[in-house]
């Protein structure tokens, strides 16, 4: 079970972090309602997996967060990058890069002979 | 970084700093009031809104329950509520959480001061830099496996080895300092200029010999110690350049070495002064057969092995040997690692200690298993319902592991104190015992090590009993009412029982025999008496009244009689390495007037020579058999005379009387006639006398050959023997007469031969102390042990005892049962603990100290000892039991019945 969910934390937290440096500050539900329509709604996030995955890059201090008030005029948790968010996301895109045409090397091998 | 962020901030949630439970609802709840909200803006009816929210969000409370866990460190709360449960049962029980805390502390304090014995005496023995590359260095000779170097055999080693990165040498000795005070003896060592590079020490303050000054004919120089600098100098920085005299002559101060070298090797001790071997007066020092007690020590080169040291050093030696055969045939450098020179005596007993104590651990443990296993049967039934209730047996057994270690640290903890307490307690009781016993300490290592033992003792005796429970079925165990679990149990416990049993009789046969061998030991008779005799020393600074042999002689005499008029001295000799026992010994080469001169002097024939004077008879009683003893008769203008040994008679003439027979001596090259023969003492010590090969004794005066030992350019120096009516007062009545008599000459180092003989069985001493002291334990723990169990038997037997009672058993009939089953599982105990001890015994016999077997003058079947042992087993097993079981023969049948 842990293995499954730490892969699914790694590439949430990546997602979260890149959503908040393309939006700026932004609340739990605008970051969960982002990730939807940037998957092609083909991702749903509910709480039991984003709330976590926010306090747990809160705690690593890549993210803080303050109330503030949204633009319908609710009360809510607004999160911001920090400036160790900003190159924490960037090692964690570019190794994410590599790894990706590494794979991508490999499932299509006919294009490098 | 970032993981030890959040590791932090989990921490701190532990303590209370995490979100509040409002704040994660208000999150949760803006969430999904957002979502509903876009919800009804894509048309949705309010109703239909609301229920896509929640379902697309999934559950709110498993959210808030992860949210919870990721904001602290969930299994440091388990742990924390798992403490504080474990604190409270144990508080619950104090009687029964004393005695586990107490065994423990116990056991693993007795492991705990051993290992910091070991630690320091075996582990890091030498507290110098590098110590591995150490090595002593002596000369191997026919009778001697370790004999001393020649001053120049040392200057052809120095130079010709490859293997070295320093060769140095020293030899203990003693000067008199006057002028600075009183006059006073000084311990110090005649060394090499490169001892203190060698063994890695520097000066606190001034420099160390270079090289050369440690030659013949160099200025007097002299490095001191930091604590004479302090006790006689008053630390003053200036002290360098000064001079203070030393029997007489003038040495210039030019160092400081730090007081925290205290190394002892042989008889080298760091100590009060260190003067360049160079400035020793004997003339012996340029003779290459001389042996002078010259040991050597000496660091390898980086990367050279110790057989390729001693391959280098035999070829030296060979080489010498060819060049000089007439001083060095069959001499050979012995080069020993210094660890194993250090504590290669004690090595062997350490181990055997460290076996012994680990047994009591392991007595101790056995029996907190069988006090849990009891508590947790106890507890049965509560573990039973919150088992039924659905508890996890993980976490049960978990919860029971916690208590145990907390137990185990808590006895650890105590244990600490204790071997703190007891380290110093023992090693004040025999200080002779142990090489560095000054350095033992309780560690950071020794620290480490108990912290260790505890927890696994605590995870080892608390494993079994969490196991047995949780591996119970609860319903079965909720039906017998929690009484508990019967038959199997029973059978763990008795075999818990038998083991302890058994292990404490090892241990006692052990402490037995160790004990009946020092009661051997000290009866052995040494072939003299030593009750009476008082040894001291004398140190007489050079004078023009001893510069002649006449005024040497007459100065002797006087100081015979100024002795001789202190009340209560009843004979007195000066002598020269007569000290039997002691560690002093003087070898005598000779050859017979019937033999051609050999032609190495290792070829020739070996015997201890004692230089005496005519009353050392009387002092040491030693039984003449024939002939008669040294007189004032032989005159040193008269022929030398000899007395010799029966084992030099049986040795040399076995068949013939050696009265009258003429032997050539060559240190001085004269003729001496044997006129007597006297009985054999144990000159190598009451257990080793044996085994050392040399075993000849010659008596020679003192009068004809004082030059050839007490008298020597930087005066006189001799050991003085007396028998006196009370040897261990009369000593500053001696002092008072001898400073009447020359101002200048110091009398020191006082003590009996009894307390000689004491020290030479310190270790042995010390280890029978010990291992007593462990077997002891191990009784003491053992029928505690079988008190326990037999207590429970009773406690859980008390109504079917009741109700035999009821129907008529007698009360003594009750009694013997109970009785029977303490003595049956004694008596399996002891029948098991028997057949071990046989064979630990005879591998003890194996294991020596010193060079005689720890057990001595007794076999390792010794039936008195293994009989003993089983009668006093027995006796207290029957002690054990007799108490719970007069219990159980006065309960009255009816209240206990109607208890139920």
């Amino acid at each position: 079970m842990p293995d499954k969910s730490d892969v699914w934390q790694g590439t949430l937290a990546l997602m979260v972090l890149k959503t908040l440096e393309t939006m700026g500050p932004q609340h739990g539900y605008g970051i969960a309602r982002r990730i939807e329509q940037t998957s092609g709604n083909r991702l749903a996030l509910n709480y039991g997996t984003l709330y976590p995955a926010l306090l747990k890059l809160e705690q690593e201090g890549a993210i803080a967060s303050a109330w503030g008030t949204s633009d319908n005029n609710r009360k809510a948790k607004f999160y911001r990058l920090t400036r160790a968010g900003r190159k924490h996301l960037e090692r964690e895109a570019r190794s994410w890069e590599e790894a990706a045409s590494i794979v991508a090397r490999f499932l299509s091998p006919a294009e490098e002979a | 970084m970032p993981a030890l962020r959040a590791f932090i901030h989990r921490l701190r949630g532990l303590f209370g700093h995490r979100p509040a439970d409002a704040e994660i609802t208000a999150e949760l709840d803006c969430h999904l009031q957002l979502h509903i909200d876009d919800n009804l803006r894509a048309g949705m009816p309010p109703e239909e809104a609301r229920r896509q929210a929640l379902l697309h969000l999934g559950g709110m409370e498993q959210t808030r329950q992860a949210l919870r866990e990721r904001s602290t460190l969930p299994w440091a709360e388990t742990l924390a509520s798992d403490l504080r449960f474990a604190f409270r049962q144990l508080r619950k029980s104090p009687g029964f959480t004393t005695v586990v805390i107490l065994t423990l502390a116990l056991g693993i304090g007795v492991n705990t001061a051993l290992f910091s014995i070991v630690n320091t005496v075996l582990l890091h023995p030498i507290a110098l830099p590098h110590p591995a590359e150490l090595v002593a260095v002596d000369a191997s000779k026919p009778n001697f496996e370790h004999g001393s170097i020649s001053y120049p055999n040392f200057r052809d080693w120095q130079r010709d080895n490859r293997s070295f990165a320093g060769l140095a040498i020293f030899r203990h000795s003693g000067f008199v300092l006057t002028g600075s005070g009183e006059s006073e003896r000084l311990h110090g060592d005649y060394v090499s200029s490169d001892i203190f590079s060698v063994l890695g020490i520097r000066p606190i303050l001034g420099r160390l010999f270079a090289p050369g000054e440690d030659e013949i004919g160099r200025a007097p120089l002299l490095v001191i110690s930091q604590g004479l600098w302090e006790r006689k100098f008053g630390s003053d920085p200036h002290i360098l350049g000064h001079a203070i005299t030393l029997d007489g002559r003038a040495f210039t101060i030019i160092g400081v070495i730090p007081a925290s070298f205290d190394l002892r090797i042989g008889p080298f001790r760091a100590e009060d002064v260190y003067v360049p071997i160079g400035q020793w007066q004997t003339p012996a020092l340029k003779l290459r057969a001389a042996g002078l007690g010259i040991h050597g020590v000496a660091r390898l080169k980086p990367g050279v092995t110790l057989t390729q040291a001693r391959d280098d050093m035999n070829a030296v030696s060979d080489h010498l040997a060819a060049v000089y055969p007439e001083d060095d045939h069959g001499l050979r450098a012995a080069v020993t690692p210094l660890r194993d020179a250090l504590v290669g005596n004690v090595q062997p007993i350490l181990l055997v200690l460290l076996a012994a104590v680990g047994f009591v651990l392991l007595i101790a443990c056995v029996n907190v298993a069988n006090l849990l296993l009891a508590r947790s049967n106890a507890r049965a039934q509560e573990f039973a319902v919150r088992l039924a209730l659905g508890a996890s047996r993980r976490r049960i057994v978990r919860q029971l592991l916690t208590e145990s270690i907390v137990l185990a640290l808590a006895g650890g903890a105590l244990g600490l104190a204790l071997a703190a307490w007891g380290t110093g307690a023992a090693l004040k009781l025999v200080p002779a015992a142990l090489p560095g016993a000054s350095h033992i300490h309780l560690s950071p290592l020794v620290l480490a090590f108990t912290f260790f033992l505890s927890f696994a003792v605590g995870i080892v005796f608390g494993l079994f009993p969490a196991w047995r429970v949780a591996s119970h079925h609860p319903q079965s165990t909720l039906r017998e009412g929690g009484r508990g679990i019967h038959g199997s149990r029973h059978r763990a416990q008795d075999s818990l029982v038998i083991f302890e049993m058994a292990a404490a009789l090892v241990l006692l046969a052990g402490a037995g025999l160790m004990i009946r061998s020092l009661v051997a030991l000290s009866r052995t008779d040494p072939g003299f008496q030593p009750k009476g005799i008082l040894t001291f020393s004398l140190a007489v600074p050079n004078s023009p009244a001893i510069s002649t042999d006449d005024g040497t002689r007459a100065y002797i005499r006087e100081v015979d009689r100024q002795i001789r008029s202190v009340p209560g001295v009843r004979a007195v000799s000066l002598t020269w390495a007569a000290l039997p026992l002691t560690g002093n010994d003087d070898e005598l080469l000779f050859w017979f007037a019937n033999e051609p001169k050999p032609a190495s002097l290792n070829d020739m024939h070996w015997a201890l020579r004692y230089i005496v004077e005519p009353d050392y008879l009387n002092v040491f009683q030693i039984p003449l058999r024939r002939g008669r003893f040294l007189t004032d008769a032989d005159l040193a203008t008269s022929p030398y005379s000899v007395v010799v040994d029966e084992d030099f008679a049986h040795q040399f003439f076995p068949n013939r009387d050696p009265i009258g027979q003429t032997i050539n001596l060559t240190d001085p090259e004269e003729k001496a006639t044997i006129v007597g023969v006297v009985g054999h003492v144990l000159q190598w010590g009451l257990d080793n006398d044996a085994s050392d090969p040399l075993h000849a004794e010659t008596y020679l005066s003192l009068v004809q050959i004082s030059k050839y030992g007490v008298a020597s350019p930087a005066g006189l120096n001799s050991d003085i023997v007396i028998r006196a009516d009370h040897p261990d007062t009369v000593f500053p009545d001696i002092q008072a007469a001898l400073r009447r008599m020359n101002a200048q000459q110091v009398a020191y180092g006082p003590e009996t031969m009894d307390e000689f003989i004491a020290d030479s069985l310190a270790a042995r001493r010390f280890s029978m102390f010990l291992l007593g002291a462990f077997a002891a334990l191990a009784l003491l723990l053992a029928s505690v042990g079988l008190y326990g169990v037999i207590s429970w038997l009773v406690g859980q037997r008390t109504q079917e005892m009741a109700i035999r009672m009821a129907l008529g058993a007698s009360r003594s009939h009750v009694l013997r049962w109970v009785l029977r089953r303490g003595a049956a599982l004694a008596a399996i105990g002891i029948a098991t603990g028997t057949v071990a001890a046989l064979l630990v015994t005879r591998a003890m016999a194996g294991i020596s100290i010193a060079k005689s077997s720890i057990i001595y003058g007794v076999r390792p079947w010794d039936p008195v000892t293994i009989l003993g042992v089983i009668a006093l087993l027995m006796f207290v097993a029957l002690l054990a039991s007799y108490l719970p079981a007069r219990r159980a023969a006065s309960v009255d049948p009816m209240q206990a019945l109607r208890s139920e």
